[in-house]
């Protein structure tokens, strides 16, 4: 761990947004009141938030630490490449118009909590169920510990020791989802905002004053950085696509779109959603201004302190720490989600599946513990475990839940596909993906394939999915002629 | 790939989410818009470019979703 003195303005500072939510968060139960003992009420809010709350809450569960430090970092140390979150967002609105939409009638109609209760009713079967629970619940994991690692950075930039005021922000968490559910969530969304908005806005216009103007600071910029080099184009698209496709396939963005009280609501929110991309565009620019500014990160965390090593050297003490509890709060609305959703999976399918009798209020006091091991996990997970591999499962996370895809998107826009068929195309594309993520030691998420003579750099989730699409549809064909034998048979015995 | 269940009533103006190949296609290919000048404030076109298609597909959403009918398309 790295030794630093402790800024005590910054720490002040955030100690008080810290109080500040949980306040907020504990007061969320009485909002809206109803029974938290129902789990539509605990994890779902209820199903009820209009366009503005479900606006909130989904930028909630889009916009994480991923964004708020992964991808600055990216630009900071890569350059352009980091730049694909923008494309990336693109994609996803259009899955969130298209298909998400029919996933929250359905959901609505037929009371699901999870993207495996809808598999299990739509394909009737208990395996393909189980196989897209299993993939949820491991490919949220890394995304909570990625959570947890975001506000580790930000409290190690203020010089706070890092275990014990991680342990505390997380035991504030979980007392506040266990209490009030979804709505604190919701609440704590609306406060992020309005702390990450003020943090980014204030940042983009005051960095590039200090630093002599946006011309002198993009000057300073190795042109190198600026531009993707061709190498990597395909890589680029690859992630932007493989990304896009994946991101509503995580439980927690679903939750999300469950919460909201009409598929109009979810559609209208696609709209209005892509302001916070704006926002995303203007924190990967603060990549480059740190870069501009000659921020030197610490070694322990790397290009991953760009951002708060950008705050902490720019900035007055009492506006860095602001910035710093923004994104620390920026990581507790998602990693709150997360910890729900995947808790949802393992009371709804998990849970339920074992003991169908379990009973509607056991169900939701099986979640709400869940949601406690989900996070308690995920610190202990971050301490014990070397930095550089957070990032990296977060990584493989993305390859593996695109692998739900025929499951989930095409389970609900084509009737006829069989459950057979994405069964086998889902064991081998996480199979092919996990061999891909293994061949280069979880050290990256993209891998050369080549084709001929022909060599390019893509993002694995993409050749993974291929093949699972393959398979998936050669057992369709097979299993189609040999249903078609046996009418024949039926036909002329 | 294969049929797309149709809404339970018919749908007004099914073309429309045809629009999105827009956005799309605007951001599918790197080398179109992989270059620093022009800047704008000296921020490079490969940056701000983005930012436009991000906010054109805002759009896209936007007049898709008007001319599927809004709510009355249930």
């Amino acid at each position: 761990m790295i030794v630093a003195a402790i800024e005590t303005t910054q720490a002040i500072v955030i100690g008080i947004a810290f109080a500040a939510i949980t306040v907020i968060g504990l007061s969320a139960g009485r909002w809206r009141k109803a029974d938290l003992h129902d789990l539509d009420e605990w994890a779902l809010g209820g199903r009820q938030f209009g366009g503005v709350l479900t606006w909130f809450l989904q930028g909630g569960s889009v916009y994480t630490t991923y964004s708020f430090v992964a991808v600055p970092a990216l630009v900071f140390g890569a350059g352009a490449i980091g730049f694909f979150a923008l494309p990336y967002l693109v994609i996803t609105y259009l899955v969130a118009f298209l298909v998400v939409p029919r996933l929250w009638q359905l959901a609505h109609d037929r009371g699901y909590v999870t993207p495996a209760d809808f598999v299990r009713d739509r394909f009737q079967s208990r395996t393909l169920a189980a196989a897209v629970t299993l993939t949820g619940i491991v490919a949220t994991m890394p995304y909570v510990a990625l959570q947890v690692y975001g506000i580790e950075i930000c409290m190690a930039q203020i010089g706070l020791p890092v275990q014990a005021s991680l342990w505390t922000a997380f035991a504030l968490l979980a007392v506040i989802t266990y209490l009030s559910g979804l709505r604190s969530a919701t609440l704590i969304a609306v406060v992020k905002d309005v702390l990450i908005w003020v943090t980014v806005i204030v940042a983009v216009i005051y960095v590039p004053l200090h630093l002599g103007g946006y011309h002198h600071a993009f000057s300073q910029v190795p042109a190198s950085k600026l531009l993707l080099p061709h190498r990597l184009d395909g890589d680029y698209v690859t992630l932007a696509i493989g990304s896009g496709l994946a991101l509503f396939l995580y439980p927690h963005t679903l939750t999300g779109a469950l919460a909201s009280k009409s598929r109009f609501v979810v559609q209208r929110n696609s709209i209005f959603l892509p302001v916070y991309t704006v926002m995303l565009g203007l924190l990967a620019i603060l990549g480059y201004l740190a870069v501009a500014a000659g921020v030197h990160p610490s070694a322990h965390y790397g290009n991953n302190a760009a951002v708060p090593a950008l705050l902490d050297k720019v900035f007055p003490p009492w506006f860095a720490g602001f910035g710093l509890a923004s994104i620390a709060i920026g990581a507790l609305v998602p990693a709150a989600m997360m910890a729900i959703a995947a808790a949802n999976l393992f009371a709804r399918n998990v849970w339920r599946e074992l003991r169908p009798e379990t009973s509607p209020r056991t169900q939701t006091q099986v979640s709400k513990i869940a949601a406690l091991f989900v996070k308690f996990g995920a610190v202990g997970f971050v301490l014990a475990v070397p930095t550089t591999y957070v990032v990296n499962f977060q990584l493989a996370a993305g390859v593996w839940i695109l692998q739900t895809l025929p499951a989930i998107f095409l389970g609900l826009l084509w009737r006829r596909l069989p459950a057979r068929a994405v069964l086998a195309g889902w064991v081998v594309g996480t199979a092919y993906g996990t061999y891909l993520l293994v061949r280069v030691g979880f050290d990256s998420s993209s891998a050369s394939f080549g084709l001929g003579s022909h060599h390019t750099e893509l993002f694995m989730g993409i050749p993974a999915l291929a093949a699972n699409l393959l398979v998936a549809c050669g057992v369709m064909l097979v299993l189609r002629l040999r249903g078609k034998e046996s009418l024949q048979a039926i036909a002329t015995s | 790939m294969g049929q797309v269940e149709g809404e339970a009533q018919p749908q007004r103006r099914r073309w429309a989410p045809w629009l999105f190949l827009l956005p799309v296609a605007a951001i599918v290919y790197p080398p179109l818009y992989d270059r620093v000048s022009p800047t704008i404030a000296g921020v490079p076109f490969f940056v701000w470019y983005q930012l436009v298609v991000v906010v054109f597909g805002g759009v896209v959403t936007g007049v898709v979703y008007l001319l599927r009918g809004g709510e009355r398309a249930a």
